[in-house]
């Protein structure tokens, strides 16, 4: 009986371990490359740069109320300049951010446009500030400065790890391997949007002490 | 029906492939454009400010406060900044050498660039608490730079990192930060897979090697394939990154970083 089944089996057990000696090789072969997983990898990646990048413009957002009641103790006068940063942050924080910013181009444009904005009009603030020696070495203004300038500082290093990380995740969705993968196991994987430079929006707004 | 593909297209296929796998590790390599020296010690004074001796006089300081607190204090001078600003080449030298430990990323990078009369505190992202900007910014502004306008490199350099441990002590001392045990041993949990997988392999493997032996049923005994991890390089992913790699001067005399990272804290000052 042994005999007999073995026999029987023979010829479809031979084409089974040949189709799974394919997908096997398959597999092997597209997480050897590491492609199945790496499209939501590099998507999570993105996405937490992103966040990081929201965070800090956050924290620049905060700072700016305290640094606009400093300034105003020392020069009343300035009160263009003053209204200015205030708007533009107010403006900045009424941009909704969500999840799907980052692969729409529009909203992002927005966002982006509104924190340069917010970028210039803190830059106009802090040249004015010259003009001030008292203010210049009041100590809470400082202090305040010195943290303008790490949160800028901070920006633009999350906004460097933000487009490292989109540039690799667009990449592995608009490339072969990833692209199909992409396309069968992860239909709301869509690229990203990223920065473009403007001027000097990389670098912190010039402070002198 | 292969056949009838030329061999020109599926060349071309092929090398496609490869050419997407590959793109991933070209986007990571162009964003390192920049050279930086190696990391041979805890004073890596590469534009030449100091004598052997104040070299040494600061290492040890540095090391007895790692050594009591984990945290991970590096001295840098560099001839130029290679065209970037000081604060971009700090973030991405700290970066590079990965300073401070893996978990709470407890490095601070003081860097001096004589050419350009920068210095900057680099703070790593555990550590910012801590050390905080505007601190950075008062040793800079009172410690080191005063000293460094006068040509007294050695003076400014060891009140900055006087400075820097005295902030990160009272710290540690306040929030009783204890002494981190050195990242060296191998992460619990990673040997515990390690060893299931291996256990795994050999019963699969002895339970073959039976069944080859009664001999006709080859093909269905052997239904477990183990397929590499999920960790995106394979086998070697998941086990090279941090856990094994996190000593922090465990050997004799070497120093490497203990695998932490910043985000940009601290303050630059210029003179």
């Amino acid at each position: 009986m042994t005999t007999l089944t073995a026999g029987a089996q023979r010829q479809p057990s031979a084409a089974r371990l040949l189709g799974l000696f394919s997908i096997v090789l398959v597999a092997i072969g597209l997480s050897g490359c590491g492609a199945i997983n790496r499209v939501p990898t590099l998507q999570e990646q993105a996405k937490s740069s992103w966040s990081e990048v929201q965070n800090q413009y956050q924290r620049r957002a905060d700072l700016i109320p305290n640094l606009v009641e400093t300034v105003k103790g020392y020069a009343q006068q300035e009160k263009d300049v003053l209204i200015g940063v205030t708007e533009a942050r107010a403006k900045a924080s009424s941009v909704k951010v969500d999840a799907s910013t980052v692969s729409d181009p529009q909203k992002f444009k927005e966002y982006q446009d509104a924190q340069n904005q917010l970028s210039g009009a803190l830059g106009r603030l802090l040249v004015t500030v010259e003009k001030y020696p008292d203010l210049k070495s009041n100590q809470n203004f400082l202090a305040l400065q010195s943290q303008l300038e790490g949160t800028e500082n901070r920006i633009a290093v999350a906004r460097r790890d933000y487009i490292t990380a989109v540039q690799a995740y667009n990449t592995e969705v608009r490339t072969i391997p990833g692209r199909w993968i992409a396309a069968f196991l992860y239909p709301d994987a869509k690229p990203m949007e990223t920065f473009t430079a403007t001027p000097n929006a990389d670098r912190p707004p010039n402070v002198k002490f | 029906m292969s056949r009838n593909i030329p061999v020109r297209v599926r060349l071309a296929l092929a090398l496609a492939v490869i050419a997407a796998c590959l793109a991933v590790y070209a986007v990571g390599a162009l964003a390192a454009e920049l050279s930086f020296p190696t990391l041979t010690g805890r004073v890596v004074d590469v534009a030449g400010l100091l004598t052997p001796d104040q070299r040494h006089a600061l290492e040890v300081k540095l090391k007895a406060h790692e050594d009591k607190t984990s945290d991970q204090v590096v001295v840098a001078t560099v001839p130029n900044l290679q065209g970037t600003t000081i604060e971009d080449y700090a973030n991405r030298l700290f970066r590079a050498w990965r300073l401070g430990q893996a978990k709470t990323n407890n490095g601070v990078l003081l860097l001096v660039a004589p050419q350009e009369r920068k210095v900057r505190i680099e703070v790593g992202y555990g550590l910012e608490g801590a050390l905080t900007d505007a601190q950075s910014r008062t040793i800079t502004a009172s410690a080191i730079t005063p000293r460094f306008k006068t040509g007294d490199w050695f003076g400014g350099l060891d009140a900055g990192v006087d400075g820097i441990l005295a902030i990160l002590s009272r710290d540690a001392q306040e929030w009783q930060r204890a002494p981190q045990p050195k990242d060296d041993a191998a992460d619990p949990m990673q040997v515990a897979i390690f060893v299931i997988l291996l256990l795994i392999v050999v019963v699969v493997a002895w339970r073959m090697a039976r069944l080859g032996n009664r001999g006709g049923r080859g093909g269905r005994g052997g239904g477990i394939v183990i397929l590499p991890g999920p960790g995106s390089g394979g086998w070697g992913g998941g086990f090279s990154d941090g856990g094994f790699g996190g000593s922090s001067g465990g050997f004799d005399g070497g120093f490497s970083g203990g695998g932490g990272s910043s985000g940009g804290g601290g303050a630059s000052d210029g003179w």
